[in-house]
């Protein structure tokens, strides 16, 4: 994976950059010694690591501003970072960066429950703006993996979603406003307390540009009433192909289950073997949450039971109390980890038509033999959204190429069946280099002009989404 | 050359050969805007559904397909378009059958988007010729999709400024099983508001929530059992004294308020204003000197403002006291030539304004897709 190389000219202004930089900053918030920058080499994408320039830290959308004009002024670019949880590498710096961290931004602001909404900085995390509401019966519905860790501003980069935004949405669907600084250090609000824009939806541009049109500092969320319960069903099959017709048919039926999880066998053997959640050794499994009062759960588990039992399960069992519900989601909230256990693996993110499930995990079982590498699949199957889980040994020379390759192989697939790259982890720079299979070369240029629109020096997360052949020119100029 | 491009290589060479402006014409029924002088160019053409799972719940059509059409489909399937698109013709006096291709550009969506999302929510995916006569696609036809920027949003409700919308892929949704409506009488404006946001703050799933003509909705929709439930639940505590209605008599109700038909045939001005929904009978508090009359629709958030008698519709008033308040008013219809000089959409911050203009440069480098319709 290659990066941009690092401009000479901003290397050796290093000093008088974090100089400038901490003129504007409380004591303490400009990291620019080589041993504490590591600490910012690299998000969740592991493999690509790089110390940036100097991470600043600031506790103030006016801080930001600050720095922003700063950096535009010194032609530095900016890499953006939440919480440092991206799968993509959204946060990877180049050496000649500053990264932007919003971690100290996280005070909630307004909380306004007649009017169902919450007013938050960006840098508080997902979990923890649920906590700010839940004692009178509210959340924030958007819930992914990393809840307890990942920052909202990095969900509002990415349009993160969960498991549950079947029912609710992805984060693009539960956000209001913002306030954004812009790449030259302007403030600006867009959205707020109100539904929809009075002109072009700006909003929906900026939530899932990966942090390449503008620094979130402050966003509007809106909050739902905590359903009153919630339960889950597991199902097991002996075919995938049974286990996605079942996916299909509960969906048309007209209920509407919050979550619909699949695992298939690699997964629920590694699973078994790392938490002991007591699932069927079969080939295919699901779990369906649904929610309501005990007798709406009654009510709609036993029309999902109906239709699995048409599909003739091998297995069908209803969760009767809090904690067969959580051994039911035991094991699919420990599958990263199991699979963890056995080597080091990547995940995947593409989307797919639900319809073209069989033929997908087929395909990629046919792969996994070619290649000579394991994958496990478990994932959103009520939106399509898989996330493949490639294992190899890092430590193998060659492995991780293999797998990458094998990656790109999947995500391709997906293209081709009619889905895409990426449903909920963003393109940072893992997936950078696909674009063209999925965009011809108008479509990409007509997003490079947004973003020149937005930040026409190409400062802010400059070598991300696109390939880097596409963007050089901008980049250079 | 046809008016009534049959592909996108025709629509962009049509572009490509323009020598003024154009004014996209879909089914004609939301005219809205500031009036634009140019070139016809029709979307009839351009019609068809291409793909329909119902399984996967999606479906692509082509722009210019009639809604009816849409709706016939999807009903067989029970299904539909969930964010409840609106028939303005009888508030607009317009005629003609609205299409899908419209619906988004216009992001028309109706009470339901309160709980489910707009239009702009449910659309996944878009192709469409640019003003330079590029032809382009954005997003797809799968629920999630966060692979490069999402123009899908932009699009949707750009009324045709950004370029010509040739193919949408939309989310759908089931008919639920059935629907009841609880209905209160002799609130205020301010009380009716206050139960609407005490409904919506419930774990009910209220998909509607309104305020119109002197009575007080809120919709439950769902599986039998469980919209009993709910109803009751409602009607015992945050809406008591409310009562239930139910089937073709609820759903008339919500096309009514849809429709925003109590404005339709009555002369005047009418604004469609975005609010906090506590802000709604705040608003129309502040602007008694204009003698307006009022609907509430999205919990309070939601105002359509019906205004009679006022020198430009009354602008520089709404304009000014929903400045104090946030949100954005649009004034759907009102006389050719108050439109051609108040502006039609909420006029933007410099900032903003500025982000706006460079988005549209680079969308319509020779400023010919719908000039002026939103405003400069």
């Amino acid at each position: 994976m290659q990066m941009p190389a690092p401009n000479s000219r901003i290397l050796s202004r290093k000093d008088h950059i974090v100089a400038r930089l901490q003129s504007v900053l409380p004591v303490g918030a400009v990291v620019h010694d080589p041993i504490q920058t590591r600490a910012y080499e690299c998000d969740a994408l592991t493999a690509y690591k790089c110390p940036p320039l100097c991470a600043v830290l600031p506790t103030s959308t006016n801080e930001v501003s600050a720095v922003m004009r700063i950096c535009h002024e010194e032609g530095v670019p900016v890499v953006p970072r939440g919480a440092g949880t991206s799968l993509a590498g959204g946060a990877l710096p180049t050496a000649d960066s500053v990264i932007l961290g919003v971690a100290r931004l996280n005070d909630v602001l307004e909380t306004d429950y007649d009017n169902r909404f919450i007013r938050v900085q960006s840098g508080r995390t997902n979990l923890s703006v649920t906590g700010a509401v839940e004692e009178d019966g509210f959340f924030y519905a958007p819930d992914p993996s990393s809840q307890l860790a990942c920052a909202i501003a990095g969900n509002i980069a990415m349009n993160s979603g969960g498991a549950h935004c079947l029912k609710y949405g992805v984060t693009t669907n539960n956000l209001m406003g913002v306030t954004m600084v812009m790449a030259d250090g302007e403030v600006v609000q867009i959205g707020g307390a109100h539904l929809d824009a009075g002109g072009l939806d700006l909003l929906g541009l900026i939530c899932g540009s990966e942090g390449q049109l503008g620094i979130v500092t402050e966003a509007t969320l809106r909050i739902l009433a905590k359903p009153e319960g919630a339960r889950p069903v597991l199902v097991g099959f002996d075919s995938n192909e049974v286990a996605g017709h079942c996916v299909s048919d509960i969906i048309k039926s007209g209920i509407l289950p919050v979550a619909i999880e699949f695992m298939d066998r690699p997964c629920i053997r590694a699973t078994e073997a790392f938490a002991g959640a007591g699932y069927p050794d079969c080939e295919a499994l699901l779990i369906i949450e649904v929610e309501g009062s005990e007798a709406e759960i009654d009510d709609q588990l036993s029309r999902i039971i109906e239709i699995a039992k048409r599909h003739n399960p091998v297995e069908v069992r209803e969760s009767t109390s809090a904690e067969e519900s959580a051994k039911i989601w035991l094991g699919r909230k420990s599958a990263f980890g199991a699979m963890g256990q056995i080597n080091d693996y990547m995940c995947l993110d593409g989307t797919i038509p639900v319809s073209e499930l069989p033929l997908v995990l087929r395909r990629i079982g046919e792969m996994s033999k070619d290649y000579g590498l394991d994958v496990g699949n478990v994932f959103h199957a009520g939106d399509g959204n898989m996330h493949p889980l490639i294992l190899f040994d890092a430590n193998k020379p060659g492995d991780l190429e293999k797998c990458e390759a094998f990656g790109a192989d999947i995500l391709r697939l997906c293209v081709e069946v009619g889905g895409c790259l990426t449903g909920e982890h963003g393109v940072g720079v893992e997936k950078r280099d696909l674009m063209v299979s999925q965009y011809g070369d108008d479509d990409l240029e007509i997003q490079l002009q947004v973003k020149d629109v937005f930040d026409p020096g190409w400062l802010l997360n400059p070598a991300k989404v696109f390939p880097l052949n596409v963007t050089e020119t901008r980049r250079a100029g | 050359m046809s008016n009534t491009p049959t592909s996108e290589q025709d629509l962009s060479d049509l572009i490509q050969a323009a020598e003024g402006p154009i004014r996209i014409v879909g089914g004609g029924t939301r005219d809205i805007g500031a009036p634009v002088e140019g070139t016809p160019v029709s979307t009839a053409g351009l019609s068809g559904v291409t793909l329909y799972e119902p399984g996967a719940l999606t479906l692509v059509a082509q722009a210019g397909t009639p809604l009816e059409e849409i709706d016939a489909l999807l009903a067989k399937e029970g299904q539909r378009l969930a964010f409840e698109p609106s028939d303005l013709r009888g508030l607009l006096g317009t005629e003609g059958a609205s299409t899908i291709g419209g619906v988004v550009a216009t992001n028309a969506s109706g009470p339901r988007r309160i709980q489910v999302g707009a239009a702009r929510d449910f659309c996944l995916g878009v192709r469409f010729v640019d003003g330079a006569g590029r032809v382009l696609k954005n997003g797809g036809r799968v629920m999630k999709n966060v692979t490069g920027y999402d123009l899908v949003k932009l699009m949707a409700g750009s009324w045709g400024t950004l370029g010509v919308m040739t193919e949408v892929s939309m989310k759908v949704m089931a008919i639920p099983e059935t629907e009841t409506t609880l209905v209160g009488k002799g609130q205020s404006a301010v009380q009716a508001v206050e139960s609407l946001s005490a409904a919506l703050g419930s774990p009910f799933d209220v998909t509607g929530a309104a305020f119109s003509e002197g009575k007080t909705f809120v919709r439950i929709e769902g599986l039998e059992a469980s919209v009993a439930y709910r109803a009751a639940e409602l009607a015992n505590g945050a809406l008591a004294g409310f009562q239930p209605v139910s089937g073709a008599a609820s759903s008339d109700i919500w096309a009514r308020i849809r429709d925003v038909s109590a404005f339709a045939g009555r002369d005047g001005s009418i604004w469609r204003i975005s609010v906090k929904p506590s802000d709604g009978p705040r608003l129309v508090a502040a602007l008694d000197d204009l003698s307006p009359d009022a609907l509430y629709d999205w919990g309070g958030g939601l105002v359509w403002l019906h205004v009679a008698d006022q020198p430009s519709a009354g602008a520089a008033r709404v304009r000014a006291e929903l400045a104090k308040l946030g949100g954005h008013a649009t004034l759907v219809r009102a006389p050719a030539d108050v439109r051609a000089t108040v502006p039609v959409f909420q006029p933007e911050p410099a900032p903003i304004a500025a982000l706006t203009r460079g988005l549209r440069q680079k969308f319509d480098p020779h400023g010919i897709l719908n000039p002026g319709l939103m405003g400069a």
